[in-house]
């Protein structure tokens, strides 16, 4: 939840300021602007650290034998030359990063002297190794010193996120009991619950819509093979929504939206569900039939106040809520044969039916039972009501 | 392999009563039902009910106990008869642990939020 996310972050943080690191790494910030940075240069920075890049692709390889081919004009075996061409290639431009790994590492005492003087009078390839050297160190350098400002900076953060933090969890919670803490039960292990018997999610934002997709131009319909079936299938239907795109559309429109329900606290015990009306007027259920089936499943009592909100008794959170009326929608309020939310209640001899409005189909529903209650607090308490 | 059409088969063939072998038909009975129930702060109570007869409950208290690493309870109610009664909140870790043990998914439920 909220208190994972400063745990998230660094590592979200530094990763975005090394890619700006090797962004800006390859010429470095007193690289000799004057020259130009060798072309094959980039292909390392941008790989990563990787500096031995060797023979990269069978592709690439083909096409450097090949330039090579073109410049030596000498017509020896092509094998030969493609593994090779590389090494070639580097003899005469001098600019192939092959071997660069090999050659630092063995050369980087010589050329550490030269760092501080421009190189000029320095042959090409000294060049490009002095470069690589450079990207190293620097490299190493930087990391070094962003790793501290980094730290520092997300410890700062993470303090003031705690202040903010522990700011309103103390402002509420110093009103009543001592032995309650701020702390909510949380519904994170709620995850882990069945959640295909609660049915499609009526809280859901409307707004992701299947598209028609395109039909007639698939890439199989040419080619001679037999097609597989959905490929066919995809095909069909996309005929058909192009064909009646008022199948799309209603199918679409139909889903079934409620307000997600509003959840406060009142002092440090109850909670105060406010939009109880307005939700049971959506579903066509009565108040008290919504409200009896949310102390059964919650296991809690309750009352509704004089603006008509429903006082529950215990630390609710919307999310727990939520599920609970999911589950009394799939219930008493989705038609089971034809999964429509349009039906009616009724009572008929202490019984409950459920009449679809759209398919008319009919039938019982369980009686609201709550179960097994523990005794939960004093007895002495309990014993008066 | 046959062919179904030629089956005799008479459609209009007096079945009996579809729901005749289950006695209790529409009844929650035959459910067994996992409830959890708020103490004072993030505590919870979590209550088992309506285990068939053939299982031991105290063995099975003594199981869930050992599993959960919570205590537990068996409390006899009048109207519920014994219910297994456990610290903290195991609606997942009792479902997981019943099913795993060849009990049908399908008799279990779970309440609460």
């Amino acid at each position: 939840m909220a208190s994972e996310e400063p745990l998230f972050d660094p590592s979200l943080k530094k990763r975005k300021k090394k890619k700006v690191d090797f962004i800006e790494d390859p010429l470095g910030a007193d690289a000799d602007p004057t020259k130009p940075a060798p072309e094959t240069i980039d292909s390392t920075t941008i790989n990563g650290e990787a500096v031995d890049l060797g023979p990269t692709t069978a592709h690439e390889r083909m096409a450097q034998s090949g330039e090579a081919k073109s410049e030596k004009k000498d017509k020896e075996d092509e094998d030969f030359k493609a593994m090779f061409g590389d090494m070639k290639k580097k003899k005469k431009k001098k600019e192939i990063p092959l071997d660069f790994g090999d050659d630092s590492g063995t050369s980087t005492p010589l050329k550490t002297g030269e760092d501080g003087v421009p190189a000029e009078a320095a042959t090409i390839t000294a060049d490009d190794l002095d470069f690589s050297d450079m990207k190293k160190k620097k490299k190493s350098k930087k990391k070094a010193n962003f790793d501290l400002d980094a730290f520092e900076k997300e410890l700062n953060e993470s303090k003031a996120e705690d202040a903010a933090k522990s700011k309103p969890a103390k402002a509420e919670g110093g009103d009543e009991d001592e032995d309650e803490d701020g702390l909510e039960p949380d519904g994170s292990h709620l995850d882990n619950l069945d959640e295909s018997e609660l049915g499609e999610d009526p809280f859901a934002q409307p707004g992701d819509v299947p598209v028609g997709v395109d039909s007639g131009n698939e890439p199989w319909l040419k080619s001679d093979r037999d097609y597989t079936y959905p490929e066919l299938l995809h095909r069909f239907y996309a005929l058909l929504h192009a064909a009646n795109p008022s199948l799309l559309s209603t199918a679409s429109k139909k889903r079934y939206t409620i307000a997600p329900p509003q959840l406060f606290r009142e002092g440090n015990k109850k909670s105060i569900f406010a939009n109880v009306g307005d939700i049971c007027k959506k579903m066509h259920r009565q108040p008290e039939h919504v409200i009896q089936y949310l102390f059964a499943e919650m296991g809690t009592t309750g009352s509704v106040d004089g603006a008509g909100r429903l006082v529950i008794k215990g630390r609710f959170q919307q999310k727990q809520i939520e599920n609970v009326l999911r589950r009394y929608m799939v219930e008493y309020v989705t038609c089971k044969t034809c999964k429509s939310p349009d039906t009616l209640l009724t009572k008929e001899n202490r019984i409950f039916f459920m009449a679809c409005e759209s398919c008319g189909s009919r039938r019982s529903v369980n009686a609201i039972k709550s179960g097994f209650q523990a005794q939960v607090g004093k007895r002495s308490r309990n014993k008066t009501g | 392999m046959s062919v179904q059409n030629l089956n005799t088969f008479d459609p209009f063939a007096d079945e009996g009563d579809p729901l005749a072998e289950s006695a209790d038909v529409g009844s929650t009975s035959d459910y067994i039902h996992i409830r959890i129930q708020q103490r004072n702060g993030r505590k919870t109570l979590t209550t088992l009910q309506g285990l068939p007869k053939q299982y031991d409950q105290k063995k099975l208290l003594k199981a869930f106990k050992k599993e959960f690493a919570c205590n537990g309870t068996l409390v006899d109610d009048e109207k519920m008869g014994q219910v297994i009664q456990l610290q903290g909140d195991q609606r997942a870790k009792i479902s997981a642990f019943l099913v795993e043990n060849g009990l049908d998914k399908s008799t279990i439920k779970v309440h609460g939020f």
